[in-house]
């Protein structure tokens, strides 16, 4: 190869020195008639031609031409970029937002999804396993028992670790703080290939017993945050819920457990479990089903053939334990699709993003196209003359090609950067409850960079080839002579691919805008549903008495005397405790129940959920009971027992009959129905009616309970004033702060919330790229049709007729782009299903929001042209010919 | 306008370039501006060689084998690139010249009898 290019390269240097000689040989000649030097160099010059066209075709004859004309178009194109910088930084940053933004969505999906926990080996193999229940869709998770079998069992499972999401409370810079961490199986840290940076994991038989082995290993973060980063830590203790954990080891930087959506900051084995979970002791009850548990296939293992193995395995204990296990399925599922943290309420957002990304790529693909196609026209003589002496078609492609390269090649560098700023910018769409490190990865790995790569080859092909084409059309008489034509009037041939590309433009801006708008109204709906409690006035803070040394009656005590306290505060009209406020992230108790006077179907073994309360609850919280009394002071442990029910409930069990005074068997235990409360929203604002009941906390007694206050005071000033009473009852207790109803209930419509924020920005995005497209289009359009203008003008046309025409033509396009836009997003935002909630895809809300905003801004958009149109003077354009 | 200096050119058949230059160069060797203006002169003003073909066509019949090339330093100025013929160029020439010879034969045959048949 390379002495082919030293014979090309020496063949081109005397191809020039041959010109050279020629050039100078003529010169010679015309002065020695007389010429002046000047003109006889410039006769020369004229003589022969067009000299780089001479030397190009000569070369032609050479072969090896490709590498020379590479670079030579390359040095063109950057030439001609550089010689118009508006051009090119206007399509630049077009095309770097578009591959920024997917690239910065490639990123967030592949973190979230497909590669979710930093460090941890093998997550390709990794299968998140979930119980099931016969009849009832929603997954449930495992219970220690059964997880110890399916281990012994499995011969397909390479691992089968337990990580299991809790929280304790710490007082870090003085501050009540709530840190995540994971009661994890005591194989955790080999299994995920982690090893702690200091000190150890944890030792098999660690998880085994009732907080038999009070170990932690902390997290990097913690460590430096609590510790100072003190390299003897490992062996010193810290209290934790109350009990003195050993510090065993520090995990290393960058491992933030396994669970998308928070940073875990500790881990503890699983026989510390009722430290920090409520209900006791469970790892011998295999009725509860509490564990979050993940499954490493072993190398080549399908997911089918896993299934079929934890089937059978679940079939056999199912037989063996009927009580606990009857119609009770364990199954696999992806990682992202875990139920148990937020890849699952994240996936539909992300594939949101993915489609909207991709429609920002194309948006943007069709405003650089617009953009050079524009300049394709302006360069149409240039590239006339070219073929008229004799510049191949191939040719002329290519320098098209090379142009789009460079322009691709420069934004894919910008488009890095956006993906590179805006890594862990998916944490910044959803709303943070205080105080916690909230985690979302997104690396810029190379799986990223390939699909980056991958996105800019496509758009360069788009975005080269098109005018290339165009131009390569191009018919050198025709071009030659009617070089300037109307464009503003009527379909002219090119003009057509262009106001084609507008329309794709402003459709898929408008199946964005319309996107956004169903988006918007499910939130407005979320926002508008009645929880069923009061989301004003009313303010719960969780009281973490689990496991601080207090034990049932000392904790009694306590709870008396706070609500003593709390409720002689000024502005306190009622404060209850409850174990758990409604749409939290702790799980409620749950029961298998019978109730007299109805006999279940075969099979169905009706598991309902239940929330301990005190006295005065309803009251507080605002939930209306529609028959009954709440319970009192009085429903304690020496009382008979009683519950309150919901409506659902109350109609299932007792249809038409009153439910007051009927008995529900609830753990084995009767009780007495007392009330019936109106129907309200426990774990999520979206789900659908269900039944529920409530049981006194001092008849089902929690150390850790959840103080709810009614009052007409200001959070802050309530805060202090609970923390002041808490420290007073027991100096070493911290309180948290206290939170509003309403944001409890804004929290939990994250997902909402993160769509909306997200399609919004994308929205607008798409809204300026598709108003930079018009605006170019019809800018262009006057610039090139200013002699029919000023025609027009001369013959008699008013400035406002000419406003008109001008501003009719792009309106006109944008109505044209609307109307397919409207037409591809009745067939689409069908498919936004999950996101969109009690709104139909077909809204006309939100297309006739969309429909006002597109033709606003394309009227904007239109306007300066149109009003350049207005003010041309005619005289001069006529006289200016081209 | 921009097509107007295409306009005056007289354009040189395509083909018939080849049989000028060979033709040329059997009187003698010569460089290529020497050639064109022969050409020109040759043909009395009407025939101008866009040097823009010439030196493409120069280095095609080179690297077919009919024209071979050698550098020569002049009195003053750049050295010269110097065309001669060679014995298959000269057997090349032979073929374009009958070629050409029966193509104006054949043109001169469609304007002739016209001609005769106005005359009688």
């Amino acid at each position: 190869m390379n002495w082919r290019w030293l014979r090309t390269k020496r063949r081109n240097e005397e191809l020039k020195e041959e010109v050279e000689a020629h050039l100078w040989l003529a010169e010679r000649e015309g002065r020695e008639e007389g010429h002046a030097e000047n003109d006889a160099r410039h006769a020369a010059r004229r003589e022969f031609g067009n000299v780089a066209m001479a030397e190009e075709t000569t070369r032609d004859h050479w072969g090896m031409r490709w590498l020379d004309d590479f670079r030579q178009d390359l040095r063109g194109g950057v030439r001609m970029l550089r010689r118009s910088p508006g051009f090119t930084l206007l399509a630049v940053l077009c095309l770097t937002l578009g591959m920024g933004t997917n690239a910065a969505v490639f990123s967030a999906m592949e973190g979230v999804l497909f590669r979710p926990y930093p460090m941890v080996a093998h997550q390709e193999r990794l299968m998140a396993l979930v119980g099931t229940s016969r009849g009832d869709s929603e997954p449930t998770g495992i219970s220690w028992p059964d997880f110890l079998d399916l281990r012994k069992s499995s011969t397909l499972a390479d691992e089968m670790f337990v990580s299991k999401i809790m929280g304790t409370t710490l007082s870090l810079e003085n501050r009540a703080e709530t840190l995540p961490g994971s009661i994890v199986s005591a194989n955790y840290f080999d299994a995920i290939g982690v090893r702690p940076m200091l000190g150890r994991g944890f030792l098999s038989g660690e998880d085994v017993g009732s907080n038999a082995h009070p170990v932690v290993v902390i997290s990097y973060d913690l460590w430096h945050r609590l510790f100072k980063g003190d390299p003897e830590i490992v062996g010193k203790t810290q209290r934790l819920n109350g009990v003195v954990h050993t510090i065993v080891g520090v995990a290393p930087e960058g491992f933030h457990g396994t669970f998308v959506g928070w940073a875990m900051q500790f881990w503890v084995p699983a026989s510390m479990e009722e430290t920090f979970e409520a209900g006791g002791y469970k790892l011998e009850d295999r009725d509860a089903r509490w564990m979050e548990t993940f499954v490493r296939l072993k190398d080549g293992v399908t997911r089918q053939q896993a299934q079929q193995e934890v089937s059978a395995i679940a079939a056999r204990l199912a037989a063996t334990y009927p009580e606990t296990n009857r119609g009770r399925g364990m199954q696999l599922w992806r990682l992202w699709q875990t139920p148990f943290n937020h890849a699952r309420t994240l996936l539909p957002t992300l594939e949101l993003m993915l489609v909207v990304g991709l429609f920002v790529l194309l948006i943007a693909c069709a405003n650089v196209g617009n953009l050079l196609l524009a300049r394709s026209f302006v360069r149409r003589h240039e590239m006339s003359v070219r073929a008229a002496i004799g510049a191949g078609r191939a040719r002329l492609l290519r320098q098209m090609l090379t142009e789009g390269l460079i322009l691709a090649g420069l934004a894919s560098g910008g488009a890095l950067l956006v993906a590179y700023l805006s890594e862990h910018a998916l944490v910044l769409f959803f709303p943070v409850s205080a105080g916690v490190a909230m985690y979302l990865p997104g690396e810029l790995d190379w799986r990223v960079l390939c699909a980056c790569a991958v996105v800019s080859v496509f758009s360069t092909l788009l975005l080269g080839l098109f005018p290339a084409v165009q131009a390569s059309k191009i018919d050198v008489a025709a071009a030659l002579k009617t070089e300037m034509a109307g464009v503003v009037g009527g379909g002219h041939g090119k003009a057509w691919a262009r106001s084609t590309l507008v329309v794709v433009q402003v459709s898929l801006s408008f199946l964005l805008l319309v996107g956004a708008g169903l988006v918007m109204r499910s939130l407005q709906q979320l926002r508008g549903i009645d929880p069923g409690f009061s989301t004003r006035s009313v303010y719960v803070t969780p009281i973490a008495l689990n496991g601080t040394g207090y034990d049932a009656a000392r904790a009694k005590n306590f709870d008396d005397e706070l609500l003593r306290r709390v409720r002689a505060l000024p502005g306190v009209e009622s404060a209850a405790l409850a174990r758990l406020a409604p749409l939290g992230v702790k799980s409620y108790s749950s029961s298998v129940i019978a109730a007299d006077g109805y006999v279940a179907p075969a099979d169905e073994q009706e598991t309902v959920e239940y929330n301990e309360v005190g006295p005065e609850y309803f009251g507080t919280i605002g939930i209306p009971l529609a028959a009954g009394r709440e319970f009192s002071k009085a429903d304690d442990d020496n009382a008979a027992l009683v519950t309150v029910v919901n409506e659902t409930l109350a109609a299932k069990y007792w249809k038409g009959k009153d439910a007051v005074g009927q008995r529900m068997q609830v753990k084995g235990r009767w009780m007495t129905v007392v009330a019936v409360a109106k129907d309200s929203k426990y774990e999520s604002v979206r789900e659908a009616p269900r039944a529920f009941f409530y049981v006194p906390l001092r008849q089902n007694f929690a150390v850790s309970t959840t103080l709810h206050v009614r009052s007409e005071e200001s959070a802050q000033a309530l805060s202090a004033e609970v923390a002041r009473e808490v420290k007073a009852l027991d100096a070493d207790l911290a309180a948290y702060e206290l939170v509003p109803m309403g944001e409890v209930v804004r929290r939990a419509t994250a997902s909402q919330q993160a769509a909306v924020k997200m399609l919004a920005m994308l929205g607008g995005l798409a809204l300026l790229l598709a108003a930079i497209g018009l605006y170019a289009v019809m800018a262009y359009a006057v610039s090139q049709s200013a002699r029919e203008l000023g025609l027009r003008m001369a013959l008699g046309a008013g400035q406002y007729d000419l406003l008109r025409l001008v501003m009719v033509r792009g309106v006109k396009l944008t109505v044209i782009g609307v109307a397919v836009g409207a037409a591809v997003a009745i067939g689409l935002t069908r498919l936004m299903g999950d996101l969109l909630y009690r709104v139909s895809p077909r809204d006309p809300a939100a297309f006739g929001a969309a429909f006002v905003v597109m033709i606003v801004t394309a009227v904007a958009a239109c306007f300066l042209p149109a009003w350049r149109a207005m003010r041309l003077d005619p005289m001069r354009t006529l006289r200016s010919g081209d | 306008m921009a097509n107007e200096k295409y306009k005056s050119r007289t354009e040189i058949l395509q083909g018939t370039l080849d049989l000028l230059i060979l033709q040329t160069l059997e009187w003698g060797p010569r460089h290529g501006y020497a050639l064109s203006k022969a050409i020109r002169t040759n043909s009395g003003e009407i025939l101008r060689v866009d040097t823009g073909s010439l030196y493409p066509a120069l280095h095609r019949l080179e690297r077919a084998g009919w024209i071979a090339a050698e550098w020569k330093a002049s009195e003053e100025g750049p050295r010269l690139k110097v065309y001669r013929l060679t014995a298959k160029g000269k057997r090349q020439l032979r073929r374009e010249v009958s070629r050409w010879e029966r193509i104006t034969e054949a043109v001169a045959g469609v304007l002739r009898p016209a001609k005769q048949e106005v005359e009688p």
